[in-house]
């Protein structure tokens, strides 16, 4: 089971009627697991008619893989849904979010030998339990540490190749770190390891302006920025047709706002596969 | 460092301003900056968290009070787990114990009501009970026990905790209110996945609570007529099963 | 009225209630669902949008509720104390 290489986005509950209404043409929808882990209710009921007629993302934002263990309970959780509603795809972050109390962040850590064991041992814990393999994706970072010894893309990169799992490839998050940390982000999307993704995320970020200059914040509450679109038209050349997530969190807009956005990537997703059948 | 002293340090440095050993920037004296991003993001989001988790009090409390407040709880009952919506089950408790609410006991009710309803919301599905077997519970209610749904709450208040809750929902405007009154709510997840908040009379309150706690019919409603003489049981049962709420039924008392 | 007379009519005034849920059930199993309905706290994957200003940096994160006075819309309630029970409380 895969997700299909076409545009996505990411579900908000109060879409579902226009969803219901319009039956858009989308390859799939992500939704957050956190949201749909009560035993009950309407959630379910929503998730159960959205994926009657979709393939589902399911996009974890909880499980502080980069955290010091994971949370037994909160993955036995996750696999009841994923047994549930088996999702096309499951993912989360490179990033923790829990230690001792859930801090709702994803919050960086240090690239080390220490860590990359560690967050191996993780992602070998939770596809163990989930039985298939998840998709890991690189965060958006506002800091960096003086411990780290590893380059991000090598530390995702070994983390794919010890643990077999995917990649989550988040256009935006690269164009945010990058601009934060005064790096190119071609070239980091050069060396990133394309024939490991599984999916690509779009979204808006926020800027604000420091002394030594711009500061990105991942808010995802406006478009998805002309330089990422540049971005991601060049991974798209570069790799093939990906699954491709609008995603808008904050300020949520109306439904056919996303649909415009979704259409902008299914434009450059169908330009590629014409480019490929000459 | 190991990585566990690493994710403390990051911690506390969340809730303290200090900087983590180790956290730079290619400007380096912009790290403190750079970091309190993390900094907001985690008490503004916790914060608006509480707040959609308890609208009603952050009305009633007014949002700069809120927003000040809610560092305070996080500091105490930070969540314990990543289910947003299963956050603030102390809530209520902090607010009775929090002294500059101490004219306001009232609100802490109202807390109550609210985690009672998100707790409806996502509590576990059951069928309502088919007509026939309803009509078997008719036929015999000396010895029918009946389960109600599981997302089912009953809040009792000293005070008007309904009232109050109700005139602060979105579209209401608050009035004055008399809120030395007991009011008892009674939440739940009806037919249509909505979860409306209801007050009870003290008959109905221990009918339904009977009910809950496993007595028979007959026993429930002699229960109520007790608490509220006279009281007549059959428009609240009426109630509950066009809501749905009937969900199991048995026969005999319990053991 | 006699213990056995409360007890027929609690009985009588049960079993109606039921016997008309019975016959309204069908009807009722019929109800749409709100779907689409979130309520309380959904997790996202995004910042905060309260990040979007750099001066977080000096920000008091602590706030510190003992110094305001609860100034909600239910300022007209009459309390057991009276309305005086929201004045300020002196620290």
């Amino acid at each position: 089971m895969t997700l299909p290489a076409t545009p996505g986005i990411g579900f908000k509950p109060e879409h579902f009627a226009a969803i219901r209404e319009t039956r858009p043409d989308l390859g799939f929808f992500e939704v957050h697991a956190e949201n749909y882990m009560g035993e009950g209710g309407p959630a379910h009921r929503t998730l159960e008619a959205l994926r009657a007629d979709y393939a589902i993302s399911l996009h974890g934002v909880g499980l502080s893989i980069g955290g010091s263990r994971i949370d037994r309970d909160h993955l036995a959780r996750l696999k009841r849904l994923v047994d549930l509603y088996q999702p096309e795809s499951f993912s989360e972050h490179l990033a923790w979010s829990s230690h001792g109390i859930y801090l709702n962040d994803l919050l960086p850590l240090p690239y080390t030998e220490e860590t990359l064991a560690l967050v191996c041992d993780h992602i070998d814990e939770v596809q163990a339990a989930l039985g298939r393999r998840m998709l890991l994706e690189n965060p958006s970072t506002y800091v960096l540490f003086e411990q780290s010894t590893i380059p991000e893309i090598d530390f995702m990169t070994e983390i794919s190749r010890r643990t077999g799992c995917g990649l989550l490839l988040d256009v935006n998050n690269v164009f945010v770190s990058c601009t934060n940390h005064r790096m190119d982000p071609r070239a980091y999307l050069r060396d990133f390891p394309l024939d490991r993704v599984g999916e690509i995320h779009l979204g808006g970020h926020a800027e604000e302006e420091l002394p030594s200059g711009p500061l990105l914040i991942d808010a995802h509450g406006t478009p998805v920025a002309d330089p990422v679109w540049a971005l991601y038209a060049e991974v798209i050349a570069a790799a093939g047709p990906l699954p491709t997530l609008i995603e808008w969190d904050n300020d949520v807009p109306d439904f056919p706002v996303l649909m415009a956005e979704a259409d902008r990537a299914r434009a450059v997703l169908t330009r590629r596969v014409a480019h490929a059948a000459r | 460092m190991r990585h566990a002293d690493f994710l403390q340090f990051f911690q506390d440095g969340l809730f303290t301003g200090t900087l983590p050993p180790g956290v730079t920037a290619r400007a380096p004296d912009e790290a403190a900056q750079r970091f309190a991003v993390y900094r907001n993001n985690v008490a503004h989001s916790l914060s608006r968290a509480l707040a959609a988790r308890f609208p009603a009090v952050e009305r009633i409390l007014g949002a700069e009070f809120f927003a000040a407040l809610a560092p305070l709880f996080l500091a105490e009952q930070g969540p314990q787990n990543p289910m947003l919506f299963a956050w603030g089950g102390g809530f209520a408790d902090f607010l009775t114990g929090f002294p500059p609410l101490a004219g306001l006991p009232w609100v802490a009710d109202v807390a109550r009501i609210e985690f009672a309803r998100g707790e409806a919301y996502h509590a576990a599905d059951a069928e309502p009970l088919p007509p026939e077997a309803l009509s078997q519970a008719a036929a015999d209610a000396g010895r029918a026990r009946l389960a109600l749904h599981p997302s089912l709450r009953i809040v009792p208040s000293r005070f008007a905790a309904v009232s109050a809750w109700a005139m602060n929902q979105p579209g209401a405007t608050p009035a004055p209110l008399e809120v030395n009154r007991p009011e008892t709510a009674l939440i739940l997840r009806d037919r249509r996945d909505d979860v409306p908040v209801r007050a009870l009379g003290p008959g109905d309150a221990t009918f339904v609570a009977a009910l809950q706690s496993g007595l028979v019919l007959i026993r429930a409603a002699e229960a109520a007529a007790t608490a509220e003489p006279g009281h007549d049981p059959g428009a609240i049962l009426l109630s509950l099963a066009r809501a749905g709420a009937l969900t199991g039924l048995a026969f005999g008392e319990t053991a | 009225m006699t213990a056995m007379t409360k007890t027929l009519t609690l009985t009588a005034s049960l079993a109606t209630a039921l016997t008309l849920a019975a016959s309204m059930a069908s009807a009722e199993g019929e109800m749409e669902k709100c779907y689409g309905v979130a309520m309380a706290g959904q997790n996202d994957c995004a910042a905060g949008p309260g990040t979007t200003c750099a001066g977080t940096a000096t920000k008091d994160f602590q706030g510190n509720a003992w110094k305001y006075v609860p100034a909600g819309t239910c300022v007209t309630m009459e309390t057991p104390n009276g309305k005086g029970s929201l004045e300020p409380i002196a620290m």
